[in-house]
């Protein structure tokens, strides 16, 4: 973390002040074990709230001291790692499994989000552009290890084995969604896959992740942690900073995993902060082991993951994980971003800047890629997705009934009564009620 | 959040001989559940043997908020941490959403969690993971995920020189989110068999606990585990011509209210303390008002739309051809909780008398 304090103007006064530094340093050390004693150092602070050394001459500690924290990267736009010690060494069927799982993803997101356009379901958002922040993210990680999303997070659900059938079901919202046809599309959960039901509310599922990870720190030898995805829109919320500060002091092994996209729908990143972007927060802010990867590198996500998992399991403390890339897809299904950014920004991240088109040269270089192969596998996910949303279509949605279920564990006597009022109701009125959708 | 010195002093402080001096400048009168075995023990005693039982039953369960971890502002947590460990008896950041959503979290995964809001009026910034969280987990997700295993602790109502930010009873804003239990206590016995309850309870609650009755409230508490009923309102002392409805502190204005209206006005009144807010006991409260035909509700928070206007409207909806007058609801004025008006704003035992005399002589 030193290198973080190291400012070009600071660096310069290290060197000029070598002998006070060494004198400041020797205070810290000494001091440090003494806690409240009175006999502390003179040039060294002992004010309970914070350790610091005493300077004597007056300075604003300005946002420019501070170098921004570099972007880890594997792999550059040409699919070429840079640095042979950082290869995963993944072999072809892990690289081939994290492709197909975001060609699959990006297959569905267009299909979906025309199926929007054609109002067969009500609401989509695609995962355009973010697909190797997910992909790279779930791959380094077990599926004991539990996961806390916002909603632009599918990716994460394709490689833990979230069917074509159930991602359409619960678009749909019939009777074999999961969610039993409760939440808005794209609201995805699955115990089964130890990925916690979305809900709409920003950031509330950061405090809820973290309080989840301390939970799991006291269970005898946990090997898991949790993962907490969110936007860096969503880090502007006050749960973030509960969710960052609680972490850090009660000792959570949670990853909080910012998809830093450049916009949180209309509004970039520039009016969202001013610091150091969500990195930046991490370890003066907190005291958090913090990571910044470029989130279009499958590799520097997957690797970065790795590492964060092994340190927050080891220590039982958070990392904060940004992962840089930008949103491609407009917002969702009622935003058209083309109103705020223009149409060339946009290309540029769709083609040479995308994460598949990188992991694409990668494979091409590696000789792993076969074209034919590739678009016969769009052309079956098209297939597939297709004939699914047919059938998804088709399907009753839940007994209406089930409206009044799961309100509570048992359904308290005023909601019994409820459900019998509306089923009277309903039975004198049927005309008016679509009930040929809905199971009987 | 912080208490005014002189607050936690009050609070926290009071030697029992003190706490005489203390009780006679109160509104109202302590009336004791009895109870036919126990130790003598204050509100705050109940609570944290209840707590000591509920760490104990349950190797995992947590117990956390703001200063808990030293015994609490209000002592209900004293000693705990010793006994159970600092990594389950322990402080958050002062931060009332991180201790919500943390304490969801905790729940998610199955671990019980007992969360305390350090004063009912700073419960608002949790408001968010409270009612879209919390309430809606098990809802939304169809039941694959849930945090029923969470409970929080919240001290409210009025105190005597709490003001504004110190006495509120914010039950009303959350008897309109589906999903949530919540339950005020009248003492030391329910308070311990209420936390009980809903610690076990698969469901989200939140137990409001009148914080003038921690040292003034003391009776005999079975030290065994027990629970007290969710939902159930209890009859307190019978009566066929009006019923008065309340909970928490206001039931004991209310049961010398029934006293006084015998001796000065002949009047039988019949004392219902609902215990539940949410889900209430409806059964309870129209046996009442059927038989009595008149019915009279107080509550120390404002009068619009307060819990009393719910249960009003549905006594009118379910009883209507049993009353003999209006519903009458004695409340707080729609004011904020003031700090030295305080006499002049709670509905104390004069002004619920004047509503029996009333109500008796529409």
């Amino acid at each position: 973390m030193s290198f973080l304090r190291k400012s070009v103007q600071l660096l310069g006064a290290v060197g000029r002040n070598q002998q006070h530094l060494k004198a400041i340093r020797g205070a810290i050390s000494a001091a440090a074990p003494r806690g409240y004693s009175s006999e502390a150092s003179t040039d060294y602070a002992n004010f309970p709230g914070a350790k610091a050394p005493f300077v004597s001459k007056l300075k604003l500690n300005m946002p420019e001291d501070y170098a921004p924290i570099p972007i880890y990267r594997v792999m550059d736009r040409d699919g070429f790692i840079a640095d042979e010690s950082q290869d995963p060494q993944l072999g072809r069927e892990v690289v081939e499994k994290m492709f197909r799982d975001m060609v699959l993803l990006n297959t569905m997101d267009k299909i979906l989000y025309e199926s929007q356009r054609q109002g067969r379901i009500s609401f989509y958002m695609t995962n355009f552009g973010e697909e190797a922040s997910h992909i790279g993210s779930a791959a380094a990680l077990e599926m004991r290890d539990l996961i806390y999303a916002q909603y632009r997070e599918a990716g994460v659900l394709v490689w833990r084995g979230f069917r074509i059938d159930q991602f359409i079901d619960q678009c749909f919202g019939n009777q074999d969604d999961l969610g039993r046809g409760k939440q808005m599309p794209v609201h995805y959960g699955s115990k089964e896959l130890n990925f916690v039901t979305i809900s709409s509310p920003l950031s509330t599922q950061m405090p809820q992740a973290v309080g989840a990870a301390y939970a799991m720190k006291l269970r005898p030898d946990n090997d898991a942690c949790v993962v907490c995805y969110f936007g860096e829109g969503a880090a502007s919320e006050g749960d973030a900073h509960a969710a960052f500060n609680f972490a850090a002091t009660l000792g959570c092994p949670v990853i909080l995993f910012c998809r830093n996209n450049g916009f949180a729908i209309s509004t970039p990143s520039h009016e969202q902060y001013k610091g150091d972007g969500i990195a930046g927060r991490g370890p003066m802010g907190y005291g958090i082991a913090t990571i910044r990867v470029d989130g279009t590198d499958v590799f520097a996500v997957y690797n970065a993951m790795k590492a964060a998992k092994e340190y927050v399991l080891k220590e039982n403390k958070p990392v904060v994980f940004e992962a840089l890339a930008y949103r491609v897809s407009h917002h969702s299904t009622s935003d058209d971003s083309t109103a705020y950014r223009s149409a060339d920004e946009i290309e540029v991240w769709n083609s040479v800047e995308h994460p598949i088109s990188k992991l694409k040269r990668y494979m091409v270089h590696k000789g792993w890629f076969n074209e034919e192969e590739e678009s016969a596998f769009v052309k079956d996910v098209r297939k597939r997705v297709l004939k699914q949303i047919a059938v998804s279509e088709k399907k009753t949605k839940p007994n209406w009934s089930e409206m009044f279920e799961g309100v509570y564990a048992e359904m308290p006597q005023h909601l019994v009564e409820q459900q019998k009022e509306l089923q009277q109701h309903v039975e004198a009125h049927k005309e008016f009620y679509p009930l040929k959708n809905f199971k009987q | 959040m912080i208490v005014p010195q002189i607050l936690r002093g009050r609070l926290t402080t009071l030697r029992p001989n003190v706490s005489a001096l203390f009780l006679s400048r109160s509104h109202f009168t302590y009336y004791p559940t009895s109870s036919s075995s126990g130790k003598k023990m204050n509100m705050f005693n109940a609570i944290n043997n209840a707590m000591d039982l509920a760490l104990e039953n349950d190797n995992s369960a947590l117990l956390f908020g703001e200063d808990v971890g030293f015994g609490g502002v209000f002592r209900c947590s004293v000693n705990l941490r010793d006994k159970y460990g600092k990594n389950r008896v322990f402080n958050t950041p002062l931060c009332e959403q991180g201790i919500a959503g943390f304490a969801i979290g905790v729940a998610n995964t199955g671990v019980t969690a007992i969360a305390e809001i350090q004063f009912a009026d700073y419960i608002f910034p949790s408001f968010d993971q409270i009612v879209n969280e919390a309430a809606k987990y098990r809802y939304r997700s169809g039941g694959l995920f849930d945090c029923g295993s969470l409970t929080f602790r919240v001290p409210c109502g009025a105190v005597g020189h709490g003001a504004l930010y110190h006495s509120q009873s914010p039950e009303a804003y959350f008897a309109h989110t589906p999903g949530l239990r919540i339950v005020i206590p009248r003492g030391p016995v329910k308070a311990k068999g209420l936390l009980l309850a809903c610690v076990r309870d698969p469901n989200p609650c939140i137990v409001f606990e009148p914080k003038t009755l921690y040292r003034a409230a003391v009776e005999e508490v079975p030290l065994d585990y027990y629970t007290s009923d969710l939902g159930k309102a209890d009859v307190l002392c019978e009566g066929k011509d009006v019923t008065l409805i309340g909970w928490g502190t206001q039931v004991h204005v209310l049961l010398e209210v029934a006293n006084l209206a015998k001796e000065k006005l002949g009047v039988d009144c019949e004392v219902i303390d609902l215990v539940s807010i949410l889900p209430w006991d409806t059964d309870a409260v129209c046996k009442s008002a059927k038989k009595t035909g008149r019915v009279i509700i107080a509550h120390e928070a404002p009068y619009t739309q307060g819990f009393g206007s719910e249960i009003a409207a549905y006594i009118q909806e379910k009883c209507f051809l049993h009353l003999e007058a209006p519903v009458k609801r004695v409340t707080g004025w729609d004011t904020p909780f003031p700090h030295v008006f305080e006499p002049f704003y709670l509905p104390d035992k004069h002004r619920c008398l004047s509503a029996v005399q009333d109500i008796m002589l529409f």
